[in-house]
Formats: structure tokens, C-alpha cells, sequence
């Protein structure tokens, strides 16, 4: 088992920056999850983990060792592509002990290997089946299994998932959380799914435009994001941005949502974005402030309220079974300590 | 309705009127080669062109095969065969497989410069081989295998290669990147790769560049006679000595013999790998 060092790292494609000097640090058997919008350089930074992009600065370390040059296969690593990538002559078996065969690994170790990964993934049946003749899911289940029986410290996943539909995605995601569980490995995780990111991850690592913007625990980046792009990366629905101005007093903040706010951070004129996640918003009869149903999202378990104040659109997740519908005036109120508050020009978290 | 059925029908005996004229557009000649082939000089003299055979005669074909005059050797065209298909199989395999390694490296290792040397290498598909021949007779009587069958391999390899290349990078490209990178995390080096991952998947372009290289090279007049020298000409060349003897009686039956017996394995492999052809693309197709 290893962790990952990067340092000063940039990949160019051409005169295209993709990477510009990153810097991650993945612990030994954490699950990593890097999470942004596509073309963020996510899958980049992936690639060049498992060697398969050149770097054009910095350096990579894996379990202790310098990899920024080596080939794929001396980094001890497993990967697992979107598009599972199997060879398509080989039958299952073939397909998972390709890459022991070829770094020459005793049959029978190979043979133990292959069964061993096969009973944990439900393969044993099918090893003697040709890609063509699996379903999406055993496919990515071989996938998984070939990167599983390579015994390597650090599994990479360029988003496994997004080519399952929703049930399947939603069995295999437990399956890899259950997965990372029983092994401990290091396991780095690519996809810009937040659901995916949210469920899988120790921590997450949200980029964007080749720059990461946050890295920490699911609640962490929930719950306090480091600016703007994260707060409205994750969260369905998105979370609330409601403009604001502080007041000459420095406490008082003007706009769609007037209210007072005890930091003492922003200066009187500043213009701010609150942030306000749909399930920090409460339907009171007595609230501060009034606003008309525009839509209701009914989800089974909850309804999301989507509601108008003057121009200001705000969605708030009710969890009664109370009946609304278009065109109801409501009272609402917020809380204000899970209240993100952003400074609008530099949309940092303020 | 009827009339819409009826309309349908008139359009279905047009197309069907149409392909039959085609088919027999193309057919008549074969029918006339193999009718004349059968008969024997007396009747051909009697100028029904279409009849059939008023009994069928083998003569021309073994006279075509072991005994028609080329110059002044009398041994048929049997020797032109076998000098054909010693020319036509390294010709076919080794063009074949050169072609694949060139257009798995471009297409999936893409080394500096490849682009470039692929560009040039279509643009020598573009140059006319009469502007090749002289300067190609020069460089191999220098090297020594001008006039032999190595010398009129290598040639035929040279030809091939813009195009084979092209197939197969073609090819190679349109399969899933993630695959060869996939074969690179397992650890396998590029012939690795190319022998156990890209070359089973090749089936269908394998076939598609067997049928291209076999015909052509079956077919070749002009490389055969200026590169084999007179040791290894090839069918093409010696059919062409056998029809154009001038001397004593134009023996038609036998020439028509010996010209199916010189097309028969460009016609064979047609009919024969058709349905190979159409398996190999509906194979790859299904995912």
C-alpha cells in the first residue's frame, strides 16, 4: 500500500496549460476523489498519476519513490476506464491475468489471484465468457477485477461509473465503497458526479480549470465551500445565491433577503453572495421574509419548493407531506449559522 | 392502396429488369470465354460466337495448361502460375504486416514526426509508378536484385505500403483509445501489444488488404516484366506471350482457356472471401 505525493506539477498539451503547478498530497488507503466540471484537467491529473500523459514540470511520488518518468506498469498501479477498456479477444480470465502473465508472475499465483478477485466481484462464473457476451455491469466488474488482481498499492478510476445507468451505478458505487473497505487500498477516484464524490470519498478534491479550488471531507466541502464555483458544484438542488450589499452600519445586509449579520468581516458597500443550501431554508408562518410558490418537485420522501421573492428564485427542501401548490405565499425563515457568506467580486468564501 | 401496391410492384420489376441487364452486361463475356474454352477449333471456325459447345472438350484447357507456346519454350502457363504465386505471397503477407505495424505505431504510440512521414508517404501514392520504374531498375541492379524474385517482392512492397498504411492507421485509430492504454498500465511493451491485443482484432482489415494485395498483385503486368526477370515472370506476363505468338493459327479456345486460368484466383478469392468480408465487418460492428 502507498500513498501519492504530487508537487509543482503542470502538463501541457502543445502551448495549452492543462495543469498549472499542482500540488496534492493522497494519504496511504484514503479514497480520493477528484471532482469537477468536465475539462477541469481531472482526468489529466489521473492519467499522469498512472503515467500514460508526459509531465512537463514537477514530480510524482508513489509510495515513497519517485515515478515522475517511470513506465505504467513499474508505479504500481490498477486503473479502471470509463469505457472499461477489456480486451475484446481475450475471454474474463485472459482479460485479468494479462498483466501478471506479462510481468511473469508464477501460474499459480496468477490462477489464485484471478480466483480470489473473481469471488469477490461474482466472476467466477463468467470467466470463461468473452467481453461481448457480459452486460455493462460484469463488464466494469472485469475491469475492476484486472486492476484488482495486478495487487497494486494504488487503484485509479477514471470515472467507472458513467457508462452505467442509474441502478447499476448506484449497486456498483456500494460495491466499491464495500470494495475499499475490505482492502484499505489507496484508491483516486475521477468523476463529476457529486453523488459519486459525496458517497465515495474520504476526502474530495474539487477542480477546476486545471487549479484546485478545495480539498477536504465530504461534510467539509459541503458544508463551508472555499468559494463560489465548489458552493455551486455540489448540492441538487443547487444551492441559493442571494446578492447582498452591506450596510453603512457594517452589520445590516441589503437585497432580496434583508437581514443582519454579526461578522464583522465584510466593509459597509461590499457587495456579497450569500449562500444558502434549499435545506437551511424553513417554511414558517412567522418567518422574516414572504415569497410565492412558483413549482413544486415532489421526490417521494421530500418536495423541493421552488419560490419567488421579487425577482430572487429560491428552492427549499420540505420534508412534511404538507399539500402546496403554484402561487401559495409563504413565510420563510434561514438559519443563519449554516449560512456561506462570499465576497461577490472575488467570489471567495468571505 | 392498389394503386400504391401496384405502384410498388412496377418499381420492383424496373429495378429487378435493370440488374438482370447488368448482370448480363458483365456475365456475357465470361460465358463467351468459357464456351469457346470447351470447343474445338473446327467449330470455333464455324462463327456462332454464342452457341454452346456441341460437346464439351477439355483439350484447350490441358493444351493451355502444360503445352501452349510462350517464344520458344512450350510448357503452358503452369510455369507463369507458380512463378505468380511465389511472387504474390510474400507479396501479400509481408505488405500486410508492414502495413499493420506502421499503422498501429502512427495511430497509437504517435512518435514525433510520424504525421509528417505519413504525409509524405501518401503523397508518394500520388506519383505515378512509369515515373518510379527507372530510377527503381537503377537502385536494385546497384544493390544486386534486380531481375529476381526478391527484387520484384521488394517492389511490390514499396507500392503497397502508402496504402496498407493508410488501411490499417485507419483502422487502429477507430478503436478505443482507453484499450492501449489499458495494455500500457498491464505493462505491455509495443510488440507485445501488437501481437496479442491489436493484431486478433484485426481480422476484418486483415481480409480487407488480403483481397486488395492478392488481386493487385495477381493482376500486375508491367511490375512483373520490368522487375522479375525471365526466370520468375509472372502468369500475367507469359498469358500475354501465349496470346500474342504470331505465328500459325490463332489457337482461341486455347487462348481463352489459358486467360480464365490466369484470372481464376482473383476470382476465386472474391468469391470466397465475400463472405468472409461481410462476416469480418458484421463481427465488428457488434460491439
Amino acid at each position: 500500500m502507498s500513498g501519492v505525493n504530487i508537487q509543482g506539477l503542470s502538463i501541457k498539451f502543445g502551448t495549452n496549460e492543462v495543469i498549472k503547478g499542482l500540488d496534492l498530497q493522497v494519504h496511504e488507503g484514503e479514497f480520493l476523489v477528484l471532482l469537477g466540471p468536465s475539462g477541469c484537467g481531472k482526468s489529466t491529473l489521473l492519467h499522469s498519476i498512472a503515467g500514460l500523459i508526459d509531465v512537463s514540470g514537477g514530480s510524482i511520488h508513489i509510495g515513497g519513490q519517485d515515478m515522475t518518468e517511470a513506465e505504467p506498469s513499474e508505479r504500481g498501479v490498477g486503473m479502471v476506464f470509463q469505457s472499461y477498456a477489456l480486451y475484446p479477444t481475450m475471454t474474463v480470465e485472459k482479460n485479468m491475468s494479462f498483466g501478471p502473465r506479462v510481468a511473469g508472475v508464477p501460474k499459480a499465483e496468477i490462477a489464485r489471484r484471478v480466483e480470489k478477485a473473481a469471488n469477490m466481484l461474482q466472476l467466477s462464473a463468467l470467466l470463461q465468457r468473452k467481453p461481448a457476451q457480459l452486460s455493462g455491469g460484469q463488464r466494469q466488474r472485469v475491469a475492476i477485477g484486472r486492476a484488482l488482481v495486478r495487487e497494486a498499492g494504488v487503484f485509479l478510476f477514471d470515472e467507472p461509473l458513467s457508462n452505467l445507468d442509474a441502478k447499476l451505478r448506484a449497486e456498483l458505487r456500494r460495491e466499491l465503497k464495500l470494495l475499499h473497505q475490505t482492502l484499505g487500498n489507496t484508491m483516486i477516484y475521477v468523476t463529476h458526479d457529486q453523488v459519486e464524490a459525496m458517497t465515495l470519498a474520504s476526502r474530495i478534491v474539487v477542480m477546476k480549470g486545471g487549479v484546485i479550488q478545495q480539498i477536504g471531507t465530504p461534510a467539509e466541502v459541503y458544508e463551508t465551500p472555499a468559494n463560489l464555483f465548489v458552493a455551486g458544484f455540489l448540492g441538487a438542488p443547487a444551492i441559493n445565491l442571494v446578492p447582498a450589499t452591506v450596510g453603512a452600519d457594517g452589520v445590516s445586509l441589503d437585497g432580496a433577503l434583508p437581514l443582519r449579520l454579526s461578522a464583522g468581516r465584510a466593509k459597509p458597500g461590499q457587495p456579497l453572495v450569500l449562500g444558502v443550501r434549499p435545506e437551511h431554508l424553513r417554511l414558517l408562518s412567522d418567518g422574516r421574509w414572504r415569497a410565492t410558490v412558483e413549482l413544486v418537485e415532489p421526490m417521494g420522501n421530500h418536495q423541493v419548493v421552488w419560490m419567488k421573492r421579487g425577482e430572487q428564485v429560491l428552492s427549499v427542501i420540505v420534508h412534511d407531506g404538507r399539500r402546496l401548490a403554484a402561487g401559495d405565499e409563504l413565510g420563510f425563515d434561514l438559519d443563519e449559522a449554516a449560512l456561506n457568506v462570499f465576497d461577490a467580486a472575488s467570489e471567495q468564501r468571505l | 392502396m392498389a394503386t400504391r401496391t401496384a405502384t410498388a410492384l412496377w418499381a420492383r420489376i424496373g429495378v429487378y429488369a435493370f440488374l438482370l441487364c447488368a448482370a448480363a452486361f458483365f456475365l456475357l463475356p465470361l460465358y463467351v470465354m468459357l464456351t469457346t474454352s470447351f470447343k474445338t477449333m473446327d467449330e470455333i471456325r464455324l462463327g456462332q460466337i454464342f452457341a454452346l459447345p456441341s460437346s464439351i472438350s477439355f483439350e484447350a484447357w490441358r493444351a493451355a495448361w502444360s503445352e501452349a507456346c510462350t517464344g520458344v519454350s512450350c510448357e503452358g502457363v503452369r510455369g507463369g502460375f507458380w512463378n505468380s504465386v511465389a511472387i504474390t505471397v510474400p507479396s501479400v503477407v509481408l505488405p500486410i504486416l508492414l502495413g499493420a505495424i506502421n499503422g498501429y505505431a502512427l495511430s497509437w504510440w504517435k512518435p514525433k514526426g510520424g504525421e509528417w512521414l505519413f504525409g509524405v508517404l501518401m503523397l508518394g501514392a500520388f506519383i505515378p509508378i512509369q515515373v518510379m520504374i527507372y530510377p527503381l531498375v537503377k537502385l536494385e541492379a546497384a544493390i544486386g536484385i534486380y531481375s529476381s524474385l526478391p527484387g520484384i517482392v521488394v517492389v511490390h512492397i514499396v507500392f503497397a505500403m502508402p496504402i496498407m498504411t493508410l488501411l490499417f492507421r485507419n483502422y487502429y485509430a477507430g478503436l478505443p483509445g482507453e484499450l492501449f492504454k489499458a495494455a500500457r498500465v498491464d505493462g505491455g511493451g509495443f510488440w507485445r501489444i501488437f501481437v496479442q491485443l491489436v493484431l486478433p482484432m484485426s481480422t476484418p482489415m486483415l481480409i480487407v488488404a488480403a483481397i486488395m494485395q492478392i488481386t493487385g498483385v495477381w493482376n500486375d503486368y508491367i511490375l512483373g516484366l520490368t522487375f522479375a526477370g525471365r526466370e520468375n515472370l509472372p502468369m500475367t506476363v507469359q498469358l500475354n506471350n501465349v496470346i500474342n505468338t504470331t505465328t500459325g493459327e490463332r489457337l482461341y479456345n486455347l487462348n481463352m482457356a489459358a486467360t480464365i486460368l490466369t484470372s481464376a484466383v482473383p476470382l476465386l478469392v472474391y468469391l470466397i472471401s465475400g463472405r468472409w468480408f461481410v462476416r469480418g465487418i458484421a463481427a465488428g460492428a457488434v460491439k
